[in-house]
């Protein structure tokens, strides 16, 4: 059977490295995926990752597993994410005051995990493509606290209760944030949701 | 946000409670505006499914390591010992034949002294203590001339 994460933080905190490496190997993906999502930029999305890992490790001899290991995960890495988005946003403000999400080079970043079973033509290609971009856009253009909020919600599929605790507010505050989250992204995805809807 | 509104999600998400669930689902079939609200909440829902996933680079993990590697090891204050057991034992024995003295050497002087308190002994009586024997010696000072006897007319003057 296999170990919950609690416990092989614990054999962490017993010296067991072995250990670190499955939590490695469990994370890794989910973080450097939602970090990515956060960051809009690989590089920087690993880099964050690894030091996450590396704060992990730092802690182990002081870890009381008072909350799920992802909470504590995924608050370093939300706590990271948005001072990195921050400090972005100042450096890209001194550099220009109105300089535009440049979706298409993120494009070139993105190396989907898996091979899809039926090769699409290349005209499908284009269209997946061109709708993968668009969606981007408007998690991209979301502020980033709502940001966290969605990529916590669809893609780590946490309970509100722990993403409350990961974003530091309440249960009520966060359903608020999602739904305003989701009310952005419904207006901003309009014609792809009447065309989703409709099917 | 109405109170409709906020279930919405919890809706979606299938985390209301069964009557809770029963009445949003008489309340969507009444109101088409709340109805079509949850088909496009539903519709984000899967577009937002439709991005792909990314792979860590390879050299991900490996990275990782190296730096968990090169973290310094927390060792506590007594671990310093541990790789140099014969200073740890030069240290004890040390520590041991301390002990062993300072108690040795009470014993001795409550031994000279059995049931007598000691009395406090300040830096400055100690070149007396050494001399005792000597001062304790009262010998010589009967060779000393005797004293010359006072005669009777001279007395000392009577005071008025």
């Amino acid at each position: 059977m296999a170990r919950t994460d609690v416990q092989l933080m614990l054999d962490v905190k017993a010296g067991d490295d072995q250990s670190f490496a499955l939590l490695l190997h469990r994370y890794r993906t989910p973080l450097v995926n939602f970090l990515y999502r956060m960051v809009r930029n690989r590089e920087q999305a690993e880099d964050l990752a690894q030091e996450v890992f590396i704060r992990v490790y730092r802690a182990r001899e002081d870890y009381v597993p008072s909350a799920k290991f992802t909470t504590w995960l995924f608050r370093i890495a939300t706590n990271l994410a948005l001072n990195s988005v921050r400090d972005n946003r100042h450096r890209s403000m001194e550099i220009s005051l109105d300089a535009p999400v440049n979706a298409d080079a993120e494009d070139g970043d993105e190396r989907p995990m898996e091979v899809a079973e039926k090769r699409p033509n290349i005209e499908e290609n284009l269209v997946e493509k061109e709708r993968s971009k668009v969606i981007r856009h408007a998690i991209n253009k979301l502020p980033e606290k709502q940001r966290a909020a969605v990529l916590l919600h669809k893609y780590q599929e946490l309970d509100y209760k722990e993403i409350a605790r990961i974003l530091e507010c309440s249960e009520s505050a966060l359903k608020s944030l999602l739904f305003r989250a989701y009310e952005t992204l419904r207006v901003e995805l309009a014609p792809l949701v009447a065309q989703q809807a409709k099917s | 946000m109405s109170c409709v509104e906020s279930r919405i999600l919890s809706y979606l998400d299938g985390r209301l409670k069964e009557a809770e669930q029963r009445e949003m689902e008489k309340h969507l079939g009444e109101c088409s505006a709340c109805s079509l609200r949850v088909k496009e909440f539903r519709a984000v829902g899967a577009l937002l499914e439709e991005l792909p996933q990314i792979a860590p680079s390879e050299g991900f993990d490996a990275r990782v390591r190296a730096r968990v590697a090169a973290e310094p090891v927390k060792q506590n204050w007594w671990a310093w010992l541990a790789p140099r057991p014969r200073v740890a034992f030069a240290a004890l024995m040390l520590l041991a034949a301390s002990l062993w003295v300072g108690w040795y050497s009470t014993e001795r002087v409550n031994v000279a002294n059995p049931g007598s308190e000691m009395p406090a002994v300040s830096s400055t009586d100690l070149p007396v203590l050494e001399n005792y024997d000597v001062l304790a010696n009262f010998e010589p000072l009967t060779e000393l001339p005797q004293p010359v006897q006072a005669e009777a007319g001279t007395q000392p003057p009577q005071t008025m």
